[in-house]
């Protein structure tokens, strides 16, 4: 048994592996990875912002962009399954002895270490337009961390959709998807100045919780008198996360192993 | 065991992808050391049978052992024992050469050092050297297949399996693939090809299964498979469907068998032996009973031909499943 688990330690490694060598192989790739995040945050803040009545806007939409960027990263692990599962490099590695956790680890794990790096880049532009964290050491280390925790449950989602799309067309289709989530979120503004109905869903969507959460933890202005979901963001940043790992983590090592079967 | 045992072995293999029925009790019995070559149209259940063979795909019923091993059952097993070089030549194409090698090989469990050294015999042994640190992307057709092949040998696999391995290929590039299968087979590799030309199947295989429908419908060597459809054929188009009859009368009397009719492209074929003096004498003999002729010529036998000999129908492309 423990010989099962290095391999798949070893195998994840390997695949991870492939994952730095297309960066290094690719360095244009990052430049276009990265270009996104700091788009948006030029975007948002200097454009949308200056239309916005909230003071210092700036401090609430940073932390906003930042869990906004992390959901969006679903949509990159949806592409790069998609695209493997066409080439038929997914195929190949089903055919080997390898272990069949690695493919997905080893997804993970790559798309992990991408997602820190926008992070990086993220507060880095961010520090450089003039947004602070106030919130000490620790806790600015903490609100990284529950960034990067979403960041990691969306990644068995992506796997699932990458599966189950047909082709790289209709991955890149999944934006449809991935705006409404990303946006429909106290990201940009307070679900309250939203009508009810949209309010409603905007406090219950995870990126909500992960963005008042990080907003806390930086002490950043945070949205005040909202119902229980709100109340509770920072509980609701580790419980949404885990709830969607538990649901989505099985069903992408099931689709994998099971696929086109 | 190896000299007892059978390297793969299909039997009544059945698969449902909804309604359709890919396979249909298809049955394989293939010997170690030998070629063997899955001869069907798109969509017949050729790579279906292989994606089961390899364990990429659950069989609905029936049973399958590759190498041994049960594909249901003991599919870690099995993957131990086999290579598979896909339709779709499945290398990482932002890697090179030798970094694919190499993951797959650490993915074998090689080790790194290993992994790196077995890369470089293969580079060697499939003629990458050259382009071995260029990306994969910028290879030719068939120098990506011949790094596909490559990959599918890490482990000097004990049963190669091949899916259309010169699908799309250029005339030169399935030369090169072909001779790269020729000398896995004299290194005593078995293989096990899907193909839709038979010239290919006839090149490399010791034997031919014929698929239609999900079902094996022949199973022969090329020679035998060959005498049955007739070898190469000769094939006049009158001018006017009037002068079919004298048309026919001709070739029979030359080929000596009664001739394949196509009313609708005017067509009469018959299979030849000595294939100039046919072609001398047929022409001569439409000449002199005043027969208009479009077109006359000689070919080898297609797929087409193998069909019609076998069920009485033209080879049909079914729609492909989505696998």
């Amino acid at each position: 048994m423990s010989g099962a688990v290095y391999w798949a330690v070893s195998d994840t490694w390997t695949v991870v592996r492939r994952g730095l060598l297309h960066y290094r192989r690719q360095p244009s790739n990052i430049a276009w990875q990265l270009g996104f995040p700091v788009v948006s945050v030029l975007l948002f803040v200097y454009v949308f912002g200056s239309g916005m009545a909230m003071e210092d806007y700036k401090s609430y939409a940073m932390p906003g962009m930042f869990a906004m960027t992390m959901a969006f990263g679903f949509m990159n692990t949806a592409m790069l399954v998609t695209l493997d599962k066409d080439k038929g490099i997914t195929d190949r590695f089903r055919s080997m002895p390898m272990s069949p956790m690695a493919v997905v680890g080893g997804r993970g794990v790559s798309d992990l270490i991408g997602a820190a790096l926008d992070l990086a880049v993220m507060a880095a532009i961010a520090l450089a337009i003039g947004w602070r964290s106030s919130g000490g050491f620790a806790a600015t280390i903490a609100a990284f961390g529950l960034l990067l925790l979403l960041r990691f449950a969306l990644i068995w989602v992506g796997v699932v959709l990458g599966l189950m799309v047909p082709n790289q067309e209709a991955a890149g289709n999944l934006f449809a998807v991935a705006f409404p989530f990303g946006m429909v979120s106290s990201v940009f503004t307070p679900p309250s100045e939203m009508p009810t109905w949209l309010g409603a869903i905007a406090q219950w969507n995870p990126v909500s919780s992960t963005a008042n959460a990080v907003r806390d933890l930086f002490g950043n202005p945070v949205p005040q008198d909202g119902p229980w979901i709100q109340e509770n963001a920072m509980m609701m940043a580790v419980v949404w996360p885990i709830v969607i790992t538990v649901v989505f983590l099985p069903l992408a090592v099931r689709k994998y192993q099971r696929l086109s079967a | 065991m190896k000299a007892t045992e059978t390297a793969v072995l299909a039997e009544g293999l059945q698969k449902r992808y909804g309604e359709k029925r890919v396979l249909d009790g298809f049955d394989l019995a293939v010997p170690y050391g030998t070629v063997y070559g899955l001869l069907g149209p798109n969509g017949a259940g050729k790579t279906t049978a292989v994606r089961i063979l390899t364990t990429l795909v659950r069989l609905d019923g029936g049973s399958a052992r590759v190498g041994g091993f049960d594909v249901a059952t003991e599919a870690g097993k099995v993957r131990r024992k086999i290579g598979l070089a896909g339709q779709y030549a499945a290398v990482d194409e932002i890697l090179t050469g030798r970094q694919n090698l190499e993951m797959f090989g650490r993915l074998f469990h090689l080790g790194a050092k290993r992994a790196r050294q077995r890369a470089q015999e293969l580079l060697e042994q499939f003629e990458l050297t050259e382009a071995a640190d260029k990306g994969a992307k910028t290879y030719s057709g068939g120098m990506r297949r011949r790094l596909d092949l490559a990959s599918s040998m890490i482990l000097a696999p004990d049963v190669l399996f091949m899916d259309e391995p010169t699908t799309g290929l250029d005339p030169r590039s399935r030369g090169e693939v072909w001779e790269s299968v020729r000398g896995l087979v004299a290194q005593g590799t078995t293989v096990l090809l899907t193909t839709q030309y038979l010239d290919e199947a006839d090149k490399l295989a010791d034997r031919i299964a014929v698929i239609e429908h999900g079902r094996t419908i022949a199973d022969d060597t090329p020679a035998a498979l060959k005498n049955r459809i007739g070898g190469d054929r000769i094939e006049v188009v009158v001018a006017d469907a009037a002068q079919i009859p004298d048309a026919v009368k001709a070739v029979d009397r030359v080929a000596g068998v009664e001739p394949d009719i196509d009313l609708e492209a005017l067509k009469v074929q018959a299979p030849v032996t000595d294939r100039v003096a046919a072609l001398t004498e047929v022409a001569r003999t439409l000449q002199d009973d005043g027969v208009v002729v479009e077109d006359i010529a000689l070919r080898r036998p297609t797929l087409d031909d193998v069909f019609l000999r076998l069920t009485g129908r033209k080879a049909e492309d079914e729609e492909e499943v989505a696998a």
